[in-house]
């Protein structure tokens, strides 16, 4: 962004661009930064904010003293006795939760998003297919969790008003507790994130797949290459700076994530992630403490993602 | 030439099964919502929303095990007529259908040679003859779930009904004043048209004076304040809730309109003044040259100029956060609640108590959605522009 392009011919005073900012400026400072540096304030004191948080440590139990509220948001949910009991619990911790949410749901929105881009780029219904997969994008969480209880509803064994247990029980299995077996619900979260998001990573991708030039396309046609090879050894790479960036924002999404769990399971059952616990210690239990230092931690783990989404920006900005 | 596009079809086939197999699965939940949202309690009760289209219920069975003797209708044996409703009322259930069917009638066995039905087939059956006698005049589809829904009713009937009958509850007045009864997603509807008009007006207007600061005024520290407005844009919203319910309950702000339109504006604005640069900043700098040497002020270039240039990114702008605000449902539940609900703290309510049945949840859950797909469908093409320029958005 070069300064240059400001006309050199306008006259203005030294106030008039802060007269423009000011605005937008006052209103962010009291609802982004000030509210900011008052989190991670608030994540060292008790409960109410009233005292430091090291108050609250118990006698004969681990202490982290000033980062109490610390080691309450990183190690509560652990059963630290034994390595293997740390790993297993683990796994069914939010943070355990979390992970698996960004493994499987960045991989199947991406995924599909890719590959449903490359293939409706060859049919006429192109337009109408890609508004079909890109309308849940326009409901909201709250709307697609009532949605998606009708495919997961666990009738009795007789009546069963749930799409997928219908369709189970009339080949002959046994009903299956989609919403409350655990580490299968979460996974049944998880398709519903894929169904919402899968249109936002298409459309990014998409577009990025038009503005590939065609005569790289042709050159390794005539070169004898598959469609198979093209889309891997030419169109991939052409695009990947696109795939990346809708990996990172896509992993920030979901470390972000609240609506699905609270609306369809209200983190019950062992599905609980990050943001759910977070609001739990909130407004459930009024912890503002351990609340705030969970939204900490939330923060730390979105960092890097974020670093690079700005790296990308910079770059971009330079380039214009 | 011809066989080749003959081929060209052929080897196309698999893509088309993909892409239309996908579609299905992406519109089938949604269809389901749909359709169990205007079938009757009763239906949505007992049959998948699938079946809306088949058969009645116990209708396959009846045939099997009944029509031989009694005839499809019912009516062929005159003793026994089964659309005579005086019969059927005696067996409203399983039990007393059952314990009829072990009976033998002149010596025989009611069903002679067939085999006595299951406990779930003779309650099938015992729909079914209700059905047949018009005892049961349920209808198929139905309105009455969107009815019910918008004026909040909680009964176990219906409003249209309980009002004909006079048996309401004390907050339905069976008039038109039922329509933005707080319970009902009447009022939610316009407690979310409320919060989301100036959630979306304010932070544009900012932001387009923030983003013609930043295109077209020189100032100091220029690049280094937007940089950092741009980091802004992904601070989560989780981060900021509590220091501003403790600021909003100094200032007596929890549970008003005014609290949630200034948050939303302030969340809204990263994003929305990236946009607004840089478009702003893509327009041609001639132009404003142009402007500047006709003596035109900043005022007059930002207002004349800038503004009516900016409409499309406007336009995308305020339908991204036109959705975003809509469909909202963490900043609603923590700064309104229950004092001004909205409609999907409406909904996320009826999902966690089980106060409503799924006939409420469902029309409910189809209203909230109504007015974003018109948005959605009928200004797609603004919206995707708007998402794909800030792909950073948090």
């Amino acid at each position: 962004m070069a300064t240059t392009t400001v006309p050199k011919v306008m006259k203005q005073g030294k106030l008039t661009p802060w007269l423009y900012l000011l605005p937008a400026l006052l209103v962010m400072g009291v609802f982004i930064v000030y509210p900011m540096i008052n989190t991670i304030s608030l994540s060292f004191l008790n409960a109410d904010g009233t005292a430091s948080a090291s108050t609250t440590c118990v006698r004969g139990r681990p202490c982290w003293g000033l980062f109490e509220n610390y080691r309450y948001a990183l190690t509560a949910e652990l059963d630290l006795t034994s390595f293997s009991s740390t790993w297993k619990s683990f796994w069914s911790s939010s943070y355990g939760n979390n992970i698996k949410w960004i493994i499987i749901m960045v991989t199947g929105t991406v995924g599909i998003g890719l590959g449903f881009a490359v293939l409706a780029d060859r049919v006429k219904y192109e337009a109408l297919a890609k508004s079909i997969i890109f309308m849940p994008m326009a409901i909201s969480f709250v709307g697609a969790g009532v949605i998606w209880k009708f495919v997961y509803d666990f009738g009795t064994k007789q009546v069963q008003i749930g799409l997928l247990n219908a369709i189970i029980h009339n080949l002959g299995g046994k009903p299956v507790a989609w919403l409350s077996t655990p580490q299968l619900n979460t996974f049944a979260l998880v398709a519903v994130g894929i169904w919402i998001w899968t249109g936002f990573c298409m459309t990014i991708l998409s577009a990025a797949l038009k503005a590939v030039p065609d005569e790289v396309i042709e050159a390794a046609r005539v070169d004898g290459a598959n469609e198979w090879h093209i889309f891997w050894s030419v169109m991939v790479p052409i695009i990947s700076p696109t795939i990346i960036v809708v990996i990172t924002t896509m992993v920030i999404n979901v470390l972000k994530l609240f609506d699905i769990v609270y609306v369809m399971t209200g983190g019950n059952y062992g599905t609980e992630v990050i943001a759910n616990r977070m609001y739990n210690e909130m407004y459930k239990s009024f912890n503002t403490g351990r609340g705030t230092a969970i939204a900490v931690v939330l923060v730390l783990a979105i960092i890097p993602f974020i670093y690079m989404n700005i790296r990308r920006f910079l770059a971009q900005e330079a380039a214009r | 030439m011809r066989w080749s596009s003959i081929n060209k079809k052929i080897n196309n086939v698999p893509t088309h099964i993909i892409i239309i197999f996908t579609l299905i699965i992406w519109i089938v939940p949604t269809l389901g919502l749909l359709l169990t949202s205007i079938r009757p309690l009763p239906a949505i009760n007992t049959t998948g929303w699938w079946t809306v289209l088949s058969a009645p219920r116990g209708m396959k069975t009846y045939e099997q095990a009944c029509a031989s003797c009694h005839g499809q209708d019912g009516k062929l044996l005159t003793a026994a007529d089964l659309t005579n409703p005086d019969i059927v009322k005696k067996y409203p259930r399983s039990t007393q259908l059952t314990a009829l069917l072990q009976k033998e009638i002149n010596g025989q066995p009611h069903l002679g040679m067939t085999p006595l039905p299951e406990a779930q087939e003779s309650a099938d059956i015992a729909a079914y003859m209700k059905r047949l006698s018009n005892l049961d005049k349920t209808p198929k589809i139905t309105l009455n779930n969107y009815v019910d829904a918008i004026v909040g009713y909680r009964g176990t009937q219906t409003y249209t009904e309980d009002c004909k009958t006079g048996k309401q509850s004390l907050d339905l007045k069976c008039n038109l004043s039922d329509l933005v009864n707080p319970r009902g997603m009447g009022r939610a509807f316009l407690n979310s048209l409320i919060v989301t008009l100036p959630a979306t007006f304010l932070p544009i207007l900012f932001a387009a004076f923030a983003g013609f600061a930043f295109a077209w005024l020189d100032f100091k520290g220029r690049f280094l304040l937007f940089a950092v407005l741009v980091g802004l844009q992904v601070v989560p919203l989780q981060m900021t809730l509590v220091p501003i319910s403790r600021m909003y309950a100094q200032l007596g702000l929890n549970g008003t309109f005014i609290a949630v339109w200034l948050f939303h504006t302030g969340f809204g604005l990263p994003y929305a003044i990236y946009l607004m640069r840089n478009f702003l900043g893509g327009l041609p700098r001639e132009l404003f040259e142009a402007a500047y040497l006709d003596g035109a002020s900043h005022w007059t270039a930002f207002t004349r100029l800038a503004i009516p240039l900016a409409l499309p990114a406007i336009a995308s702008l305020g339908i991204f956060q036109f959705l975003w605000v809509w469909n909202d449902l963490l900043v609603a539940l923590v700064f309104l609640g229950g004092s001004k609900p909205v409609m999907t703290y409406q909904i996320g309510n009826m999902v966690t108590s089980l106060g409503a049945g799924w006939q409420l949840l469902t029309a409910a859950a189809f209203l909230s959605m109504l007015l974003p797909m018109v948005v959605f469908f009928a200004l797609q093409r603004y919206f995707i522009r708007g998402m794909m320029a800030g792909a950073v958005k948090g």
